[in-house]
């Protein structure tokens, strides 16, 4: 993977709380066995109509959101599930930052690991990200994990906190399973010397 | 200062401990199925990497197949993941326990039911509802498949230490109100934030007086409140219900092993971030009307309507939970109409869940709009429900008597609720389009399906149990 330093591009708003993992990745595209493709799946039930059209209405499906790569939501994004098939969707779909007041703690690490960056900020913070644009859209947004700042169109810079060590392998683009394997001295010490319980 | 059985659980995996980093933590059962681990151990093998301790993995299908026909998947799609796990099980060394398996069954029925979830383990499943396992005194939580590929190469995660909580439930429950209604008002009246960012221990008189399935349900749902995880200090039922599991700690060493486990509570003086009080006593009979489990009430309650509300956004969450869930708004929850009733799933479909659930049905009917389904949580449940002639209460009275699985409660399989209609849900989950696309999902308690199921719409269980005159005794499980 390849390292996440600063991302600018376009923002998109799903002004919603509680997008669960379901709505985000629906249960009937999890029964494939590779990473791929998932991205013409993203938001299914809410992007397509019964019909299988583009649902008109839909967020993303606006012809100003069409080419975003960072995502602004509300409160608890992706609750729920465990499925990784989200953030892989998200990412295959485009996104590559997602804002958001809070998120579910697995699908958190699960876009770590995906190397999508997941930011929180304050629902007041975010309110203030659209200034002067349309309610919708943001078209320039400047997020900075080494600075740990998001810039919007203004100049405004709006400061967002993040784990140093999650923070690092983002920056990196580390495999977290080549990091971990260095300690195999200390991890074969624990299997001889543990406490049983 | 003391420590909570959070600290000690934690404390005693910790591998690499350094500063500015999360701790590195042993995982001693990785508990595997079909869903969440093909894209894992494909991982594993473009890089040539090992399963680094596959004794201590453990694997099953559960999400996918069918329940009724079970050696027959139809779905492409679904017949290659049971193959791909089949197949990795086999290349890696993993015990699996496949369709064709006397112990197949949901993941978290299976666990404890086998004695592979014990006291003082660290337990992680690629799937949220690994927090059941923590009844035992188990610190389990859900991961990633990310997580799952790193936990089968190297037997650890990197975790930072959550918050800690602690929500004592004291006094008794009263007649007909189970451990499901006991987790739906926590969620109902705490919301599906209030463990965020913390582990939660339930301790207290109510939690000491359930059985471990009533625990384990009760653990089961602590996700749904947003919690990394949930613990019960392990006491005499814990152990007893051990004893004898399959891959439980022999005899000879049993004994010293339940010493050790009895050191894990926490101490008197030990301090949580948190610290909820709940009277037991104030919890009735609850069913959800809304589109995620904190939309929930008793069932004399009302369905909120939108114009009450406060905030703009609490309006337009009811409004549209309210629109998914085809209600005006104000309707009387006893006035619902149900289509389909399935008690089944990781949370409710236990043994107990099982006789409860038959007490009330037995000598009754299904009413004529209503299918209902049984789906054992797995196929030893489901032998022991047979032995005590379970099976033919449900039948008799027009329930579907199926093969163990995830089943309804994701509608990964062919059991879905089509669209638009109402389904009396024992699962987890109520978030839109879980049990089928426009499918409406109402979570409730195995009595309160059965007494559904019976009446075609939703009915307070505690009446049924009063003309029946059900022991009260009956509903503190077995
Ligand atoms: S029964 Fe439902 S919640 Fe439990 S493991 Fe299966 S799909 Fe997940």
């Amino acid at each position: 993977m390849s390292g996440f330093k600063t991302h600018t591009g376009k923002a998109a708003s799903l002004k919603r709380d509680h997008v669960d993992t379901d709505q985000i990745i629906p249960k009937q595209f999890l029964k494939k066995i590779d990473k791929a493709g998932y991205g013409e799946f993203l938001f299914y039930d809410w992007r397509y109509q019964s019909d299988g059209q583009e649902n008109p209405d839909f967020e993303l499906n606006q012809l100003n959101t069409k080419d975003s790569s960072i995502l602004i939501t509300g409160n608890n994004f992706g609750c729920g599930s465990s499925r990784e098939h989200a953030p892989w969707a998200l990412k295959d779909y485009g996104f590559q930052v997602i804002i958001a007041e809070s998120f579910a703690d697995i699908f958190f690490n699960n876009c770590v690991k995906n190397g999508i960056l997941p930011i929180r900020l304050p629902k007041k913070e975010i309110q203030r990200l659209y200034s002067e644009e349309s309610p919708d859209v943001i078209s320039h947004l400047i997020v900075d994990l080494e600075n740990q700042h998001v810039v919007n169109g203004s100049g405004e810079h709006f400061y967002f906190e993040f784990d140093p060590y999650w923070k690092k392998m983002l920056l990196n683009g580390w495999d977290e399973i080549s990091v971990t394997l260095q300690y195999e001295d200390k991890i074969k010490r624990f299997e001889t010397e543990r406490i049983v319980n | 200062m003391g420590k909570t059985i959070i600290d000690k659980l934690w404390k005693n995996h910790v591998v690499a401990e350094e500063k500015n980093k999360p701790d590195l933590l042993y995982i001693d059962l990785h508990l595997i199925h079909e869903v969440t681990s093909p894209q894992a151990f494909a991982g594993l093998r473009e890089k040539n990497r090992k399963v680094r301790r596959p004794d201590l993995c453990f694997a099953t299908m559960d999400h996918n197949i069918p329940t009724a026909d079970r050696f027959n998947i139809k779905d492409e799609t679904s017949r290659l993941q049971v193959q791909t796990l089949e197949k990795n099980c086999e290349e890696f060394g993993i015990r699996l326990e496949g369709l064709d398996s006397l112990q197949q069954g949901i993941v978290h029925v299976i666990g404890p039911e086998l004695g592979l979830t014990l006291p003082g383990k660290t337990i992680v499943c690629g799937d949220s509802h690994t927090s059941t396992h923590g009844a035992f005194g188990a610190l389990a939580f859900g991961i990633g498949t990310s997580e799952v590929e790193h936990v089968l190469a190297t037997q650890t995660l990197w975790q930072n230490k959550p918050k800690q909580m602690n929500v004592k439930i004291e006094g008794e429950l009263g007649f007909g109100v189970t451990a499901k209604d006991v987790i739906l008002w926590f969620i109902a009246n705490y919301g599906t934030n209030a463990g965020t960012g913390y582990i939660i221990e339930f301790s207290g008189s109510a939690v000491r007086g359930f059985t471990m399935e009533e625990r384990m349900t009760l653990c089961n749902m602590s996700i749904e409140a947003g919690a990394k995880a949930s613990v019960i200090a392990p006491d005499e039922k814990t152990f007893s219900y051990i004893q004898g599991k399959p891959y439980a700690p022999k005899e000879s060493e049993f004994n010293a092993r339940c010493e050790a486990w009895k050191k894990l509570v926490s101490d008197n003086d030990a301090v949580f971030d948190k610290v909820i009080e709940i009277n037991a006593s104030d919890i009735e009979p609850m069913v959800t009307w809304g589109t995620n489990p904190s939309m929930c009430l008793p069932i004399s309650g009302q369905i909120p309507a939108a114009e009450s509300s406060l905030s703009i956004e609490e309006k337009q969450s009811i409004e549209s939970a309210l629109t998914y869930m085809g209600f005006q708004g104000n309707e009387r929850l006893k006035d619902v109409d149900v289509q389909h009733v399935f008690i089944g799933s990781c949370t409710n479909s236990r043994l107990s869940d099982l006789v409860e659930a038959s007490a009330v049905v037995e000598g009754e009917k299904v009413h004529p709009g209503v299918r209902a389904i049984v789906v054992p949580g797995s196929q030893s449940v489901k032998r022991e429900a047979e032995s005590l002639g379970i099976h033919k209460i449900f039948l008799h009275a027009g329930f579907e008597w199926r093969d163990s699985g995830c089943s309804m409660c994701l509608g990964m399989n062919d059991d879905i609720v089509p669209e638009g209609e109402r389904c009396a849900s024992t699962s987890n989950r109520n978030f839109a389009g879980r049990q089928g696309k426009g499918a409406r999902t109402h979570l409730v308690s195995p009595i309160m399906a059965a007494a559904a199921a019976i009446n075609g719409r939703f009915t307070d269980v505690r009446s049924i149990m009063q003309t029946k005159n059900l022991e009260v005794d009956r509903y503190v499980g077995i």
